[in-house]
Formats: structure tokens, C-alpha cells, sequence
């Protein structure tokens, strides 16, 4: 009953500013940007024979992957925000008066933002099939929107993107001051994360290491990802491999934040 | 109606490194009155409030609701309404989701955030980003939150700072009415001026320490008594006085007698065929007495 209600105030909180939309807005943007724009070369150019050869067959996922491979930063920025923007406008105060069990409380959140990040996950799928699908249609290729397999992929999409904000939430617990963790998020997931996987490729040892780099957990969740495509000779967990490991980042990330942050005096 | 509970601090402390921010505070919040919680910035009653409220740990010691600690209290936000010092809100966010969010994570009724709003004045602001509130309105919302709940203890730091007359008269009168339903009332001020027509009681703290507990005329020990007076004449009068035994110094609009009654200076001016034009007694007593005990230098 509690946990219940830390849950519907947490969604009200998060549905009474403006952010999730402004960030669900640009997403839509950038993932249908992506999404379409990768469809026309590869759909369209890619018979040419210059670009890389993917069969027809494998390209709708690759394109509509870009709803998690570009999209995930914005589920992860919504959680991360949702935990800093307490800590910069003090609004603990009169969150831990409502509910002084500070467990409760991130327990809440949490789940919220696990909720959140599937609904994010759904708007990104709309957007990177909606503008994947026309453009690969206009091509002439099927985009196999029938097949199992496909709705298996957007299944996992959905929870990856779910995952991803609670690993989110679990970033702003460790990192409460709102600037560093947006600057963390940016940097880890444009630019250091894809440099470390493409490093961990070359050998075979730490291949096995960059298999457990989120981002290449995540890509082993969804099953199919452009990074994955362009240097496949890169082992990958399973499906469900990848799933406990996002899982867990968010998880750990949490307890440690709880206990570095979040108990902490407020003052 | 709520019956209020008394608030009891017992050898609360709280270190900050070597430092003390309070120590060893011991005293009873009794309901039924207003209790003014007083001290010069940094004295250490928003920490002791804190403390309080479960949002900072105590060194050692307790502080309780009628026994129970803020965080066990069955329903913390029906029982105990706080509005703290700082403005804690999200801008982008409008007055009444604000209190919707605290309503809904207490439990509390759907309606308690426009019943609240509406008790402070702000319905017709209800739906406006707190982002645009001036300090006042931001004041009434603080308290707002405080009400939500309607709460039988009330614990208000800094409650009139920002306030302009109007409202300050109302939050008195406010204040007053809940401590005669029998509520708990504490408040905390740096100015004791800006409180002592609001409370019965006081709790003077200074440096984290108890340094005066009693009702309000208790402050009163006053015993230089001044009176403050003026004629045409100026001079004569102050020959007057002068010549009766007293201590005169000018000051722009008349002459300031020390240790005098009004009366008194009145009569010698009478008996001199002096025409007064001003009389008063100065009544410095209380915020006096107030500086004495925290230490001058405290009144920053």
C-alpha cells in the first residue's frame, strides 16, 4: 500500500514537468532520423555493392535497433534526472517528510522509471519502425512486420529501454549533482563506451570483457544492433545474459547510491 | 479536531566534526500554544528542526512526537505538518501537482492539495509554475504543504521571513486559532520582534544551547527603563531633568532619560510650566534581554 503510493506520487512527479515529453520529442526526432536515413542507404544504396553487404533479410531489425542502440541515452538521462533534479531543488525535504522511509521511497522511483523507460521504449519502436518501415517499403524490402521473430525483438526493446532508466536511476543516486550526471551519461554513452567496445574487439580476451559493457548487454538483448554489425567478429552474450546484466548494473548502482546518497542528512 | 502532542527534545545532539551544531538540548513543546523557537542565524535551530523531522540524524539523543520518532509516526504528514526554510520546490512544476505528489505519496485525500491552497490564499493560483511565485506566495505554499494533511503539530521554521504586513497579520491570526483548537504550534525566527506578538512561549537558543526557556514576559528583566521625551524648549527640559538627577542625551527628535518612568519626567516638566510635546516610554526590554542572552555579535 505504501510502495503503491510512493509509485503514483513518483508518477505524478514525473508527468507534471516538462521534461519527459521534451526528452520523448527529441528521441522520436533523432531515433526516426537514424532509423530512416540508415534505411535509404542501406535499402536504397546498398546494392551498389561499396557499402557493407547485410542480407535483406537481417536489415529491418539493424534499422529498427536504432530505437535502443541511439535511443537508450534518453531513458537513462530521464532516471538520472528524476533522482538529481531532488537533490538540486531540494524537493528530498518534503519528499522524505511525505514518506520517511527512504527505502520506500527510491523502491518507488525505481519501479517508476522501470515503467517509464518501457513507455519510452514504445514511443522509440513507433518512431524507428514507423520511419524504418516506410523508407525500406519505398525500396521495395520487406520489413517482415508480420514475423514472430520481429515482435520477440520489439519485446526485448521494450525492456531494455525499462532497464536502461533504471540504470539511470541508479546513476543519479550515485551521482546526485545534476551537471555531473548528465556529463556522465553524454560522455559515457557518445563517446567512451563506443571507443571501449570497438577496443575490446581486437582481442579475443578482452572481447570477453567488452561483452559486459552495458552497451553491448544491451545490444545482446535486443538481438540486433548496428555496432553488432559492423564488427561482428565480436562475441556477444545471450539474450537473457544481456537482460541480468543491465538488470544488475541498475540494481547495484541503486544499493550503492542509497547508501552514498540518498541516507545521507538533509540539509 | 487533532489534539496536539507535545513535542520533546531529550539531550539532543548533533556534531558537525568538533563542532557541536547542538548539544544537549532537553525540552518539552507543550500543545495548546505558540512556541517561538529563537536564536541569531546559525544557532542551530534549523538543524535541531531537522532533527526533528528525520532528515538529519541525531549525534545522540531523541526528539519525538508525544514519544514516537518522525519516522515511525503511522501517517508522518496527518500528524506533524513542516514547512522548512528552504525553498524546496520544483519550479517547473505547478502549486497544486506539487502538493499532489506529497499528498498522494502520505495517502492523503485527492482533495487535501486544493483544501490546503485554498487555506493559504493561493486557489486561484493553484495552477501556476511555482517558478513564478515571489517569495511571499512561495511562504503561503511552504505552508500550504504544512496543512496538507491538517495536522495536529505544526513545526514552522522561519514562517514570516518574506512575508509582507498583510500576510503576516494573517499567518499570526492563523497561528493563533490553531494553537487555541489545541494544535502543537512551533515556529522559529532569528528576530524575536518579528514573533512576539504571535507566541506565548519561548526557546531561546544560541551557539547549539539552551540559553533561555519560559513564557514571553519572562524576557522582560529588563531594568533599564528609558523614557523618551520633547518640548519647544528643548534645552530648559533637559536642565530640568538634568537638575532632578537623571542622565540625558540628545537624539534627533527630543531627549532620551535613562532609568526614568514616563510619569515621573512628565510631572517634572509640569512642575517647570514645560509644555511637553512628546511623551513615551521606551519599551526595549524584551529585544534587549534577547541580545543579551544570545550574545551581541549573534544578532547577524
Amino acid at each position: 500500500m505504501r510502495f503503491f503510493a510512493a509509485v503514483h506520487s513518483e508518477i505524478t512527479k514525473l508527468l507534471s514537468t516538462r521534461l519527459w515529453w521534451v526528452l520523448a520529442l527529441i528521441m522520436v526526432g533523432y531515433v526516426a532520423l537514424c532509423a530512416g536515413g540508415l534505411a535509404a542507404i542501406f535499402g536504397g544504396f546498398g546494392t551498389t555493392g561499396r557499402g557493407p553487404a547485410i542480407p535483406e533479410a537481417q536489415l529491418p531489425l539493424l534499422i529498427f535497433s536504432f530505437a535502443t542502440s541511439v535511443g537508450y541515452v534518453f531513458p537513462v538521462l530521464l532516471g538520472a534526472l528524476a533522482v538529481t533534479s531532488e537533490f538540486r531543488f531540494q524537493s528530498l525535504t518534503p519528499t522524505f517528510l511525505a514518506q520517511p522511509r527512504r527505502t520506500v521511497v527510491l523502491g518507488g522511483k525505481l519501479l517508476t522509471l522501470f515503467l517509464a523507460g518501457a513507455a519510452y521504449g514504445v514511443i522509440a519502436l513507433i518512431a524507428s519502425i514507423g520511419a524504418g518501415a516506410a523508407v525500406l517499403g519505398a525500396f521495395g524490402i520487406d520489413p517482415l512486420l508480420g514475423e514472430p521473430d520481429t515482435w520477440a525483438f520489439i519485446g526485448r526493446s521494450v525492456l531494455a529501454m525499462a532497464l536502461w532508466a533504471a540504470i539511470g536511476v541508479g546513476l543519479g543516486a550515485l551521482v546526485p549533482s545534476q551537471i555531473a550526471a548528465i556529463v556522465i551519461v553524454l560522455a559515457f554513452t557518445q563517446f567512451v563506451e563506443p571507443l571501449l567496445r570497438v577496443g575490446a574487439s581486437i582481442t579475443d580476451w578482452s572481447a570477453q570483457v567488452g561483452q559486459f559493457l552495458p552497451g553491448s548487454a544491451s545490444d545482446a538483448l535486443v538481438g540486433a544492433s548496428i555496432y553488432t554489425s559492423i564488427s561482428p567478429s565480436s562475441v556477444a552474450l545471450d539474450w537473457w545474459q544481456g537482460g541480468l546484466v543491465l538488470a544488475a548494473i541498475a540494481v547495484i548502482a541503486t544499493v550503492i547510491g542509497f547508501f552514498t546518497s540518498w541516507r545521507r542528512d538533509v540539509s | 479536531m487533532p489534539t496536539g502532542v507535545p513535542i520533546e527534545f531529550a539531550r539532543l545532539t548533533k556534531s558537525f566534526g568538533n563542532v557541536d551544531a547542538v548539544s544537549d538540548l532537553t525540552l518539552t513543546v507543550e500543545p495548546g500554544q505558540v512556541t517561538g523557537f529563537l536564536g541569531p542565524n546559525g544557532a542551530g535551530k534549523t538543524t535541531t528542526l531537522r532533527m526533528l523531522l528525520g532528515l538529519v540524524q541525531p549525534s545522540s539523543g531523541t526528539a519525538t512526537f508525544g514519544g514516537t520518532p518522525y519516522a515511525r509516526l503511522a501517517s508522518p504528514l496527518a500528524t506533524v505538518g513542516a514547512s522548512l526554510e528552504a525553498a524546496s520546490f520544483h519550479p517547473g512544476r505547478s502549486a497544486h501537482n506539487h502538493l499532489a505528489v506529497y499528498a498522494q505519496a502520505a495517502g492523503l485525500p485527492k482533495t487535501a492539495p486544493a483544501a490546503a491552497l485554498e487555506k493559504v490564499g493561493l486557489a486561484d493560483y493553484g495552477s501556476r509554475r511555482v517558478g513564478g511565485y515571489s517569495l511571499g506566495m512561495r511562504q503561503r505554499l511552504g505552508l500550504a504543504f504544512a496543512l496538507l494533511g491538517d495536522p495536529a503539530v505544526l513545526v514552522l521554521d522561519e514562517p514570516i521571513n518574506g512575508l509582507d504586513p498583510e500576510g503576516i497579520k494573517w499567518i499570526r491570526l492563523l497561528l493563533r486559532a490553531m494553537a487555541a483548537e489545541g494544535r502543537t504550534v512551533l515556529i522559529s525566527s532569528h528576530l524575536l520582534s518579528e514573533v512576539q506578538q504571535t507566541v506565548d512561549d519561548v526557546i531561546i537558543i544560541s551557539h547549539g544551547k539552551l540559553v533561555h526557556r519560559g513564557e514571553l514576559s519572562s524576557l522582560d528583566v529588563s531594568d533599564s527603563k528609558q523614557v523618551q521625551v520633547n518640548a519647544d524648549d528643548r534645552e530648559r527640559l533637559a536642565e530640568v531633568i538634568h537638575a532632578a538627577g537623571y542622565t540625558v542625551s540628545n537624539l534627533r527628535s527630543g531627549i532620551l532619560v535613562d532609568n526614568a518612568e514616563a510619569a515621573e519626567i512628565g510631572r517634572l516638566a509640569f512642575d517647570a510650566g514645560i509644555a511637553v510635546t512628546a511623551l513615551s516610554q521606551k519599551r526595549t526590554g524584551l529585544e534587549e534581554s534577547f541580545l543579551t542572552l544570545v550574545g551581541e555579535e549573534g544578532s547577524l
